[in-house]
């Protein structure tokens, strides 16, 4: 505990450290990185101790505070958020140390990386509360260091917009969750969430808890339909701070609503078949909405959507399978959305490095106006195809395994017997498959349209490879997806021993289906050595048979000879067929000038596809509150005091109703 | 059983292109020409081993890697699917997501091969490819969850093995339907008529071919190869569904299955010479009508 304590510190106090040292820039950043490093490290390992013993951190609950005693509890499920909370931002700062320099960029750094080391304990804090009231406490801490990180480039419109939605909806989720807790706090009496375990599942209260959970946490873990505020949050901040909040800080509301529904005895399998079916549905509507998109950073924001939503497909099965008394789904459910939260913290992370990089050496991140960048980036290209390759769920990367634990899932709610309308849960696994195949052709048009063919602009003409200390966090986070997926087994204990935890099983009772998973997640390992043999084989067969030297030409165009970089087809293009069936929710802006007669002189064609929900439901609701506002403000009189004695009045009336009604 | 099933994959290895043959020599029988012999496609593929190649100059090694990754990854996709009734050499609870899975790995890398020469036809390839088959996946994941249901077993080694016969006589209605949609599927993952075809001399009306107009020689043997394999792939499970009772376990199987499987090339070959090549607009319809009467096979098991 004293590691996690120390990690903790260290974590929160490091980024005041560029600021005190701010007059030697170069020192300041150093030592604000190594200070977030190193505890970050003390983070990871007691995490990690949770894992392999399978035991629960607690530390003595501290002198009480008006809401009962402050504690700390790190349990199987806890741990396994810890990592990436604590991992991301430590190869993020080191990452930052060439992107986002304190040397060039000065107080601005200075700030940005206050804020890097508070949002860090924040969410660390947040995981490892015992207690609601530190919950809130890292909860706040989190999402008011997240505003600021979001407004480090608050010269610009868009940022100063996206920052005010990002505050205006964490605060909305804030009140849920104090309503949440109060709600806990009636119920159980307590608020230290140890001791809160054991609720019953039935009443309409249960019923307001789940669904205050649902929308709190679902905000913050960016649901559909909740998640508008998330991209342009997500696509305003630098790009390592970025990789934190959609990479990591997303997943506290996983956590959340894991924590909340562990609590309760035998939840009803209502509540499972919403979580999947919402998780099923901004899972598909996040790819959809990714596909159209061709700003980089929001396009991987919108990703961050669809992943959401397959953890929450995983923890809806996990519901179901506590619902219906099935250790087995209970196990795969949960063991695939917690490994989801893990693996897409990794990829995501290293697809935002990328993004920085590539934006770094070209000035713009609009994929339409990059191209082959392959050549001049060669390392950027590779790590990032790692990346990509594992958003889409291919094998024998990490995003296969937990993708393919959430199918099994699935597979295992087949099994239902006859009648039993749960067995419908089977359908996740073709909605995976579906968000799956749409994954990976929208990072065949990301990785083909940035790295492959030939430049579409001017903008890549300069571009260089990213020096290695951006290199290296990339190359970690690439390392860390391969291993993953080829070695998934390793993982299968400590997730079992996580998901008896949460579902308060004793840790025998997922024995049996964690042996089954156990070996099947050795066979995916095997499979994944083969794949690797024969590739290794077709290799040498290729190279006997073309040594190299081959001669090079030009790229076949019909017999055309002279090909131009504006004949390729572009990313636009590649996704237009694709987002047909979802024309009804993504509904682009298009300014177009089509080519007319028989000499067209110009043709332009410009879309953009702005977030559904923010634009057709919350910004008008906005608006018309605003109209309802001014009215009001009209009638009354505009004196000061007034106002004043209408506060007051109000107070009055709230405090006699408290007390002499309620 | 493990040399049993080595010795049967082996045979699957060798005898992949010559499905091929079959099909091409159906479609030339039915347009009345004498047509090319059936070990034409291994000349072929010798053949092309023998050349050289000529890469463009907007290539890297993307383009290069693609055909290795793809041919490597179908090949482990065979080791998953169990021949003529008997296991696969590697069978585990779920292993079919890992076989789709692999084959859209397969997808990936051809698909960004062909992005990496910058040509606009090889971009509309990868487009129509990337389209049809997410498309496509769901109503193959709905058909093997049919027949996981129906047989109760959750590796294609069990789905394919001794509980299938009872299933055809308990769920028979459901398992046609999938047949039917694994046959749909199997005709757009291969390109085939009506979603592509693999003849046209037009770049612009094709899909998977068009994807590979810039790899030549020993590049495209592999693509080839793996383009023949993956059509036995799907040949080999549509087979071993619809024959159900009639695998009994023994060497017999084999020529059941042999014969099965001519049959198959029979069927594509003729499906091919009677259709015409559907409106691209049209395709996207047909794999979502597959998918939902797949969904509906599942819910007549489930209800």
């Amino acid at each position: 505990m004293a590691l996690l304590v120390a990690g903790l510190v260290l974590t929160a106090a490091s980024g005041a450290l560029a600021v005190l040292l701010s007059s030697w820039p170069r020192i300041a950043q150093r030592a604000a990185t190594a200070a977030l490093c190193l505890g970050s490290a003390l983070g990871v390992a007691a995490a990690a101790a949770v894992l392999a013993s399978g035991s629960v951190l607690e530390t003595a609950p501290l002198s009480p505070l008006p809401y009962g005693a402050v504690s700390l509890r790190v349990d199987g499920l806890a741990a396994f958020f810890l990592i990436p909370i604590f991992a991301i931002p430590a190869l993020g700062s080191v990452y930052g140390g060439r992107y986002y320099p304190q040397v060039e960029r000065g107080a601005r750094a200075a700030r940005l990386q206050l804020f890097y080391g508070l949002v860090t304990a924040g969410m660390a804090l947040v995981v490892a509360a015992g207690n609601a009231a530190l919950f809130l406490v890292g909860w706040e801490v989190m999402a008011l260091s997240g505003f600021f990180l979001v407004f480090t480039e608050h010269e610009e419109g868009p940022v100063q917009r996206a920052a005010f939605v990002y505050l205006a909806t964490t605060h909305v989720g804030t009140l849920c969750l104090f309503a949440l807790f109060a709600l806990l706090l009636r119920e159980t009496g307590t608020l230290e969430l140890g001791r809160m375990a054991g609720l019953s599942a039935a009443g309409p209260r249960a019923g307001a808890i789940f669904a205050l959970a649902l929308s709190g946490f679902g905000l913050k873990a960016g649901l559909v339909p909740l998640h508008f505020w998330l991209p342009e949050a997500h696509a305003a901040a630098p790009s390592h701070v970025s990789a934190v909040m959609s990479g990591v800080l997303l997943k506290t509301g996983i956590y959340g609503l894991l924590r909340v529904t562990g609590l309760f005895d035998a939840p009803p399998a209502a509540w499972g078949a919403s979580l999947l079916a919402i998780g099923a549905v901004s899972a598909v509507l996040g790819v959809a909405f990714a596909l159209s998109q061709h700003d980089l950073k929001r396009l991987l924001a919108y990703h961050s959507v669809e992943n959401v939503g397959i953890i929450a497909m995983g923890a809806g099965l996990a519901l179901l399978g506590r619902s219906r008394g099935d250790p087995t789904l209970m196990a795969l459910g949960f063991s695939g959305a917690v490994l989801h939260v893990v693996n897409h913290a990794t990829f995501k992370s290293l697809l935002f490095f990328g993004a920085g990089a590539i934006q770094e050496a070209c000035g713009t991140r609009d994929i339409e106006r990059l191209g082959g960048l392959g050549r001049a980036m060669p390392g950027v290209a590779t790590l990032f195809l790692v990346g990509a390759a594992a958003i889409s769920g291919l094998p024998p990367l990490n995003g296969f395994v937990s993708e393919w634990f959430v199918a099994l899932g699935a597979l295992r709610a087949l099994g239902l017997p006859r009648g039993d309308p749960a067995a419908l849960a089977a359908l996740a696994a073709p909605a995976l498959a579906l968000v799956g195949g749409l994954a990976a052709a929208c990072f065949v048009k990301v990785h083909g349209a940035v790295f492959l063919g030939s430049a579409r602009s001017t903008a890549p003409a300069r571009a260089h490879d990213a020096p290695p200390a951006m290199l290296a966090p990339m190359a970690v986070l690439a390392a860390a997806c391969i291993a993953v997926g080829l070695l998934p087994q390793a993982l299968a204990p400590a997730l079992h021993r996580a998901a008896a935890g949460w579902a308060r099983l004793p840790a025998g009772a997922v024995a049996g289906s964690a042996l089954d998973a156990g070996a099947s997640a050795a066979r995916v390992s095997l499979a994944g050595a083969l794949l690797l043999i024969a590739v290794a084989a077709t290799l040498a067969l290729r190279r006997w048979r073309l040594p190299g030297g081959q001669p090079r030409g030009q790229t076949w165009g019909c017999g055309f000879a002279l090909p131009t970089a504006r004949m390729q087809y572009t990313a636009s293009s590649l996704a237009k067929m694709l987002l047909q069936p979802f024309k009804g929710v993504v509904r682009p802006h298009v300014e177009a000038t089509l080519p007319d007669g028989l000499f067209p002189q110009e043709a332009a064609y410009h879309a953009e596809v702005p977030d559904t929900v923010l634009d057709l439901l919350i910004a008008p609701l906005l608006r018309a509150a605003d109209a309802v506002a001014l009215q009001v403000r009209s009638v009354t009189p505009v004196r000061v005091s007034v106002h004043a004695l209408l506060v007051i009045v109000t107070l009055v009336a709230a405090l006699a109703w408290r007390f002499l009604w309620w | 059983m493990l040399v049993r099933a080595i010795v049967q994959l082996l045979l699957s290895f060798a005898l992949a292109p010559l499905l091929v043959g079959i099909v091409n020599r159906v479609k030339s029988l039915f347009a009345g020409r004498v047509g090319p012999p059936l070990l034409q496609p291994y000349h072929d593929l010798l053949k092309l081993l023998r050349k050289g190649a000529v890469y463009s100059r907007t290539t890297t090694w993307v383009f290069r890697a693609g055909p290795v990754v793809a041919l490597a990854a179908v090949i482990t996709a065979a080791l998953l699917l169990p021949i003529a009734g008997a296991p696969a050499p590697v069978f585990f609870t779920g292993d079919f997501i890992l076989l789709a899975y692999l084959l859209a790995l397969a997808r990936f890398v051809t698909a960004l091969a062909a992005l990496d020469t910058g040509s606009s036809f090889e971009g509309m390839g990868a487009a129509r490819e990337v389209t049809f088959s997410s498309l496509a996946e769901p109503a193959l994941f709905l058909s093997m969850l049919v027949l996981a249901r129906a047989t109760g077993a959750t590796s294609l080694s069990g789905m394919l093995g001794g509980a299938l016969p009872g299933a055809w006589t308990a769920a028979g209605p459901a398992l046609l339907i999938a047949v039917i949609v694994l046959f749909v599927v199997a005709l757009a993952e291969n390109s085939r008529v009506p979603v592509d075809d693999p003849n046209t001399h037009l770049e612009l009306t094709m899909i998977h071919e068009v994807m590979v107009l810039d790899h030549g020689g020993p590049d495209l043997a592999l693509i080839l190869y793996g383009a023949s394999l993956k059509l036995f792939l799907f040949g080999a499970l549509i087979v071993q569904v619809a024959a159900g009772a009639a695998l009994r376990g023994g060497w017999g199987d084999l020529a059941v299955f042999a014969g099965g499987m001519v049959g198959f090339a029979l069927a594509v070959g003729t499906v091919e010479s009677l259709m015409a090549r559907l409106k691209l607009t049209r395709v996207p319809q047909m794999l979502v009508g597959a998918t939902v009467l797949s969904a509906f096979a599942l819910v007549l098991l489930v209800r």
